[in-house]
């Protein structure tokens, strides 16, 4: 906070102020276009276009190799009345707090690492790192096994201290929290890169300010790394929301085929892709793709709303 | 980073946008005519078996001795996504020209229009019905029109571990055993040699190798002759599914927990389980476990009646290639015995040619393999299905664990499925 009126560069005066016409820019012509074409058509091809015609497709019965009839809001209205639809959004909420109580331990792990003076710093960045990279299904594959009830590792360690393990993966209630400790384990790599790359943008002349004034360890990461490091976590907050709404892979690799839990345990994309791609009716399937969007948008929106009120760009 | 964060979440909404963007299709019309030697073209062949791959080389090359510019490419995608490619390759009129079909998939692609009919080659007696097995044969005719070609067959049987039932004090199982001698034996096994964590039986108890048995072995049925009704809200079926119910309750196997943890097959061959329903399928896994010694197959034990499901796959040519005459040649050769005897000697799956099954019979000498073509030819039912075989096999994979388990009742779980399937079925 104390670092705002310093920080912001002072422009020289004498910098030309760009030439305004009446509609700004139309004194390039057509150049940027032709700078931007090449990425444009990749947008239009396979984002917008898709997009609209997903939002089409959601108004049609739509058979397993195409061909649409309009059947209006009907999707809509068993996407309302369907229950399964709502005990997956409940699901899909949960998981992506869970994956949002990473951004703390990220912050925490991510000062950690970056200690002025800590050795095998690079190596710690590596090991964090890795379960980013890692194919989520292998991912998956290897923590079913971790959570296996009879035969896995974590109830043989409880056993160690007298405590009675679960069937972690088969059991509902503790399946979709199961699977969120993994999402939140495979998200911290990420996290703990982009807030590293945002601690080392706090100078740190700050620090010893700080210590000359007395302040302690505790005191410095409360009032000068956080602060200054909200407009990462803000990046990491949005990009986990998205990331854990869009839960698939790891919950369909850990859960099985033939779970006793998985009817209870369903997340929104895993419903969109039984529809459109188990059951064939792409119709609802779209439908629920755009419950998805929405959901999306309005909370990543509401989220940059909210940015206002704790995020510190200085 | 605004514009960044948002085309995040459009993406993925995207992904459903691209693979149904196809439009219907019109149907290509052409007189299809007969192949001959010098007919020129190339064609592709989808599969999805990396095995079976060495056999497909070869009945090709055989394939070439006949129409030696015909080019064969294989197309190999792996199971996982083999179908979805299928459908999105259908969608935009680009199937290959001659690819794998199973029961499930079938009706939902030769009433789309998607496959060309074979009537031509049977008019020719290049395919003869008599042939394969029956069940295989109804199973790729859709209205009466035949449009898949058997390539191979699977039935279920009943895997046991000698060893294991020999510490339990319990004699091997025979082709007389009933219900209740099955019953009784997991049962002891369980009991007796519980502190050592092993069980009577371990199985999927859904679908082919579980309850699709029991249901016709009490006389039930899981849909109706015509495709269009549920069965499980007949009693019989019922009594079917109560089967691995029992099972559970009286701990003579795994709960679906458990098993839904560690698959039946891996109980199975760590010595944890001393039965397994499993299909023919099984062998290659079974001949190289480590403890395959111990290993047997017998027929499955009998309820009201005796009973397997068979399925297999057949090889069926797209409606809409341009070189339907070189496909319907090629798919034609894959069919005859001399296309299947190749297949047969590799010992991956069982030919679908009668005649053609010693081979496999031979491959893995301590088994009992026998079993798996008496069943097939003695007491076998077609694998159920309809035209969206799939949206009710997704309905009985989240319902009947919950039977099984013992969570609900299995009548009541049953007549929910009925409604459900029924749903499903009346949308088809």
């Amino acid at each position: 906070m104390t670092a705002r009126s310093q920080s912001r560069p002072v422009l020289p005066e004498t910098l030309p102020a760009p030439q305004r016409t009446g509609r700004g820019g139309r004194r390039y012509g057509w150049w940027p276009w032709a700078f931007v074409l090449p990425n444009l058509i990749g947008l239009l091809v396979f984002y917008i276009w898709p997009i609209l015609w997903t939002a089409y497709l959601s108004f049609t019965k739509t058979g397993a190799f195409g061909g649409q009839t309009w059947i209006g809001g009907a999707n809509y209205s068993t996407l309302i009345a369907d229950e399964n639809v709502w005990t997956a959004l409940v699901n899909t909420v949960i998981y992506t707090v869970i994956v949002l109580l990473g951004v703390p331990i990220a912050i925490a792990l991510a000062s950690l690492i970056n200690r002025p003076g800590l050795r095998f710093a690079s190596f710690y960045r590596v090991l964090f790192f890795m379960p980013y990279i890692a194919m989520p299904t292998a991912v998956g594959l290897v923590w079913r096994m971790i959570y296996s009830g009879d035969f896995g590792i974590l109830n043989w360690l409880l056993s160690l201290v007298h405590i009675k393990g679960q069937y972690w993966t088969s059991t509902p209630g503790f399946a979709i929290v199961a699977v969120g400790v993994v999402g939140l384990w495979s998200s911290l790599g990420f996290s703990i890169i982009i807030l590293s790359a945002g601690l080392k943008n706090i100078p740190i002349d700050y620090y010893e300010a700080a210590q000359l004034d007395g302040a302690d360890r505790w005191k410095q990461f409360i009032s000068i790394t956080v602060p200054l490091l909200t407009p990462s976590i803000f990046f990491v907050s949005i990009i986990s929301v998205i990331g854990g709404f869009q839960l698939f892979d790891l919950l369909y690799v850990i859960m099985g085929q033939a779970n006793p839990a998985l009817n209870q345990s369903q997340s929104l994309v895993y419903i969109f892709y039984n529809q459109g791609f188990i059951r064939n009716d792409r119709g609802y399937a779209a439908a629920i793709a755009m419950l998805i969007l929405v959901v999306i948008g309005a909370v990543t929106w509401l989220q940059f709303r909210g940015q206002k009120k704790w995020v510190n760009y200085v | 980073m605004k514009k960044l964060t948002l085309f995040v979440p459009l993406a993925m909404v995207a992904a459903l946008g691209l693979t149904s963007c196809g439009s219907g299709g019109d149907k290509a019309a052409s007189p299809s005519e007969v192949a001959t030697a010098d007919t020129v073209a190339s064609i592709t062949y989808a599969v999805w078996d990396e095995k079976q791959r060495p056999a497909l080389e070869k009945n090709i090359a055989d394939f070439n001795k006949t129409y030696p510019k015909i080019k064969v490419t294989v197309d190999l995608t792996p199971w996982a996504q083999y179908w979805t490619k299928l459908q999105t390759q259908g969608s935009s009129n680009t199937l290959p020209d001659v690819f794998w079909m199973n029961g499930p998939n079938f009706q939902l692609y030769a009433s789309n229009g998607q496959l060309e009919p074979l009537t031509s080659s049977i008019a020719a007696k290049k395919i003869d019905p008599a042939n394969y097995p029956k069940a295989l044969i109804d199973m790729y005719a859709f209205n009466n029109v035949q449009y898949g070609v058997p390539k191979d067959f699977d039935t279920i049987a009943l895997w046991y571990n000698k060893a294991i039932l020999a510490q339990a004090g319990v004699a091997v199982p025979t082709d007389k055993w009933t219900w209740e001698d099955f019953k009784t034996a997991a049962k002891t096994v369980s009991d007796k040699l519980h502190a050592k964590g092993i069980y009577g039986v371990a199985d999927e108890m859904n679908g082919q190798i579980g309850a699709y048995n029991t249901i016709l072995q009490a006389g039930g049925n899981v849909i109706s002759a015509d495709g269009k009704k549920s069965g499980y809200d007949n009693p019989k079926t019922i009594e079917g599914l109560k089967f691995w119910a029992d099972l559970v309750a009286s701990g003579s196997s795994p709960t679906p927990k458990q098993l839904s943890d560690t698959p039946a097959n891996v109980w199975f061959t760590s010595n944890k389980s001393a039965f397994f329903w499993g299909g023919s399928w099984s062998t290659a896994d079974f001949s190289t476990a480590k403890n395959t010694k111990s290993l047997d197959v017998v027929a499955l034990p009998r309820g009201t009646r005796q009973a397997t499901v068979i399925h297999g796959l057949a090889n069926v040519v797209s409606a809409k290639g341009k070189n339907k005459a070189a496909a319907i040649a090629f798919a034609t050769y894959l069919g005859s015995k001399e296309a299947q005897l190749t297949q047969a000697k590799t010992g991956t799956v069982i030919p679908a040619y009668n005649g053609t099954q010693d081979a496999f019979v031979a491959s893995v000498p301590h088994f009992n393999l026998q079993v798996f073509l008496d069943g097939a030819k003695d007491y076998s039912f077609p694998l159920p299905i309809s035209k969206n075989t799939a949206a009710w096999n997704q309905i009985e994979l989240d319902l009947l664990p919950q039977a099984f388990s013992g969570q609900r009742p299995v009548a009541e779980v049953a007549a929910e499925l009925a409604t459900k399937m029924n749903e499903a079925l009346a949308k088809e």
